[in-house]
């Protein structure tokens, strides 16, 4: 697999992936301790760390959470994800503390913004404080806020109970109840050794939990008869699609199971290193991770000699992201791994026989790895025995929107739409987003439909709509987050996206015409067919499914004429009125 | 080589010899079939960004430049509705950055101004963009002019894997991405580029000129006066175009 993205010997050595000199977390530290990235750390950094200046740029322009200049000492970044996000929020905050959205406070103090999909669907609104996550919020939080930052008092000052985060499970499955004793799988697999352990997760039917459903068996199966100097295991925490969060509730709850995955993969593709690549989102996990991987340390569940198992060495580092969606795709997760910027490379190669440095690399998800302890443990005709035919097992869902008890709730798969929105208390539904802005928008004639992959696949989100929301808004919504999260590699998503941004907000604004609809499908048709990757090839499922199924919400907002431009001659004197502090009657066009 | 006779694929409906290792693209090409390209140069590693290469390969989308070249393959290339697919990527990138073709030095021998005159693209269609893009003026015999740039790292590639060095490399993310140089200041000035390199001449577009060079060739002798794009071999002739008399 070939990277296009920068010199092949620039990902560093295998010793400065993960801890503390890893380029994603140095330039954490600079933006915790500069508000932003300075001009002169960059080449400094660069120097340290032996790579080329212009590579420790790229990276600071491609993630979210880093800045060229310099964001306030309270830097507050609400979602805008139709879950967790609020924007009419965000825009309380910015006028009871005087900021610009998007700018810093002219007194460095204070910077708002918004931010993706932070997981917190359940529990929204939401937002982070310097990258802390800050839950339910009210306008009597707002308030209090506000307070604190006019007080000056630190985050670390702040009420505990703010930043609390709540698992919501409300329905366990499969995997949620069943208890799991750290070492078990491992135990077991000793016992099995790792020709028919693997044997075990091929026959139980194991698929990603991602949402692609690749048989994790065969993956490993590949890895493990792919040569390399090294193998390595990969846990993909990057979970960033609109409306996810149930490996927010693994990792926090579960994490023995999700690492013990990773280090049963080890035993089986013969690999010694794993990573978890956690989302920058989910930094408030770290330290518990961490603490679990010491726990793991102390126990010999992991460093030299597993469980006194000769030759049996895995470990695991974590390393952090910065705020880019794209690194969810495995590719472009080992590039960011690689002190790169987030783009997805040319497959095949599949990362399976060049991966992370080149070498045979297995990438799972958190759910699908924690899966695969249990299977250790309780077998594969355990597993197998739930779920449909083509979909084996349980799939957790992250249940978020227009519904009583929003929350996780685990199902096997083959449940219906109908019975889930009857779980979590969802009427009068208008629409159901299901697998989030990349999956599949449904209308209320097929909630009969089945969760699986041979029907409707998700890497489970679930966004409920109900008959008052404005899905029109909602298609926007997500049209503005592809075209924010768009890696820019490729012409079609790159361009694409954002004619796409720009064709629905013309709707919105209520100049649209039939033509523009027409021009939008047109373009909508091609950025899926031809995109390099998954988000493109994605991204414009929403737009395509709400023309199939809700035709209505664009008709009644377009304006009776064949054509309307796009170009807006009095937004268009925005700029002059702004130099000339004008904002008269005289000044506008109409 | 017995088995070479096997090696096959059928470009629309021509039998294609191939060899292991090779591409659509590279066989299309030793095969003198056009394939149109922007961001794809024999000799350098293969990208797959532009997508205007973009095929049916058994009725699947792919990159020619990037896929390998297989056996059964059967591949769609010159079909009016991929040159739509191609014609509206083209727009695309015209709209994406700031093109005047009457103004610049480019034109005539511009890949990007000769693969829209190829598909028969006579606007470009969509919203200009007019994004605000910077000059780079600093060196004494190059010149920068992003607004031009098409991001197809022909300029990166170039530096890194023939002239050793590691002049250009694109940074941020979406249509914000850009072209940067790798030095302290940002500045081409403070790199290593010389008029030597084939970095400084291979720009398909005109973001990156050699500077006291203008019009020497009058319009209606450049490039694409003489030859159309879908010319085979034209590769070293576009590339000659981009060199000037007093250079080597």
């Amino acid at each position: 697999m070939h990277s296009n993205n920068g010199p092949d010997n620039n990902a560093g050595s295998p010793a400065q992936q993960g801890g503390d000199n890893h380029l994603l977390h140095r330039l954490y530290e600079l933006q915790q301790q500069f508000q932003h990235i300075p001009k002169q750390a960059i080449s400094d950094l660069a120097t340290e760390l032996n790579l080329p200046i212009s590579q420790v740029e790229s990276v600071v322009d491609f993630y979210s959470f880093f800045h060229r200049t310099a964001r306030g000492r309270y830097d507050i970044l609400f979602s805008n994800c139709t879950s967790c996000g609020d924007m009419a929020m965000m825009h309380k905050l910015c006028e009871r503390l005087s900021v610009t959205p998007g700018e810093t406070r002219a007194d460095g103090v204070v910077s708002i913004a918004e931010t993706s999909c932070i997981g917190m669907c359940d529990q929204g609104p939401a937002l982070l404080v310097n990258g802390r996550t800050l839950t339910h919020l009210t306008n009597r939080r707002l308030e209090q806020i506000a307070e604190q930052v006019d007080a000056g008092t630190p985050v670390a000052d702040w009420p505990v109970e703010w930043f609390r985060v709540h698992d919501n499970v409300r329905k366990n499955g499969l995997l949620l109840s069943t208890g799991f004793e750290a070492g078990s799988g491992l135990l077991s697999a000793i016992h099995q050794g790792p020709e028919e352990l693997l044997e075990e997760i091929v026959k139980s039917g194991l698929r990603g939990r991602g949402g692609a459903g690749f048989s994790t068996g065969m993956k490993w199966k590949f890895c493990r008869a792919a040569t390399g100097d090294a193998h390595y295991v990969i846990c993909n925490a990057d979970e960033g699609e609109p409306g996810t969060f149930k490996d927010r509730i693994l990792l926090n709850s579960h994490a023995h199971e999700v690492f013990e995955g990773m280090t049963l993969c080890g035993y089986i593709i013969g690999a010694q290193k794993g990573y978890l690549y956690l989302r920058g989102e989910y930094r408030y996990l770290l330290p518990e991770l961490q603490a679990v991987l010491k726990r793991r340390h102390k126990a010999k569940l992991l460093g030299e000699n597993i469980l006194g198992q000769q030759g049996f060495n895995f470990d695991i580092e974590i390393i952090m992201g910065a705020g880019a969606y794209i690194c969810g795709e495995e590719s472009a997760l080992i590039e960011s791994m690689e002190q790169k910027r987030g783009i997805p490379r040319v497959l095949p190669p599949f990362p399976v026989t060049k991966g992370f440095l080149d070498q045979p690399t297995v990438v799972n998800n958190v759910e699908t790895l924690a899966a695969a302890a249990q299977i250790a443990v309780h077998g594969s005709d355990w597993f197998k025995g739930h779920g449909s035919d083509k979909s084996a097992g349980s799939k957790i869902l992250s249940i978020s929107g227009d519904c009583t008890t929003p929350g996780a709730y685990e199902y096997a798969f083959g449940v219906s739409i109908q019975r889930i929105l009857d779980d979590c208390g969802a009427e009068d539904v208008q629409a159901v987003q299901v697998g989030g802005p990349s999956g599949t928008l449904i209308a209320p004639d097929e909630f009969e439909r089945k969760l699986g992959f041979e029907d409707l696949a998700t890497g489970g989100s679930f966004m409920i709509y109900g008959k008052d929301s404005d899905l029109l808004a909602v298609v926007q919504n997500f049209a503005h987050f592809f075209a924010h999260e768009s890696c820019g590699f490729c012409t079609p998503c790159r361009v694409g996206t954002t004619l796409l941004r720009n064709g629905l907000d013309k709707i919105v604004r209520g100049h649209g015409t039939q033509y523009d609809v027409d021009e939008m499908f047109r373009m909508a048709t091609l950025v899926k067919r031809r995109s390099h990757c998954g988000l493109g090839q994605t991204a414009p499922n929403p737009i395509l499914d709400a023309l199939k199924r809700f035709p209505g919400i664009f008709e009644s907002r377009l304006v009776n004429s064949e054509f309307e431009p796009h170009f807006d001659l009095d937004a268009a004197l925005e700029e002059a009125r702004q130099i000339s502090h004008r904002d008269d009657a005289e000044a506008h066009l109409v | 080589m017995s088995e070479a006779n096997n090696n096959t694929i059928i470009i629309d409906g021509k039998e294609i010899p191939f060899t292991e290792g090779q591409t659509i693209m590279d066989a299309a090409l030793a095969a003198d079939i056009y394939i149109p390209h922007l961001c794809h140069r024999p000799g350098l590693k293969p990208h797959g960004s532009c997508k205007l290469c973009t095929v049916e390969v058994n009725g699947r989308s792919a990159s020619a430049c990037t896929l390998p070249a297989a056996s059964g393959q059967e591949v769609s290339n010159n079909t009016e509705a991929l040159t739509e697919v191609r014609k509206t990527i083209t727009q695309m990138l015209f709209v994406e950055g700031n093109h005047f073709c009457p103004s610049c030095e480019k034109t005539g021998d511009c890949t990007l101004q000769a693969v829209a005159y190829h598909l028969d693209m006579l606007d470009g269609h969509f919203p200009q963009f007019y994004p605000k893009r910077e000059v780079d003026a600093s060196h004494e015999s190059i010149v920068l002019d992003r607004d031009r740039c098409i991001m197809c790292e022909l300029c990166v590639r170039a530096s890194r894997e023939v002239d050793g060095k590691d002049v250009f490399a694109i940074t941020g993310r979406g249509v914000d991405a850009k072209l940067i140089v790798n030095s302290a200041s940002g500045k081409l000035a403070d790199t290593d580029i010389t008029t030597d390199d084939l970095a400084a001449h291979i720009c398909p577009v005109g973001a990156i000129l050699i500077k006291e060079h203008g019009y020497e060739t009058p319009i209606g002798r450049r490039t694409f006066d003489l030859h159309t794009i879908a010319e085979p071999g034209l590769e070293p002739v576009i590339l000659r175009k981009g060199k000037h008399a007093d250079e080597h």
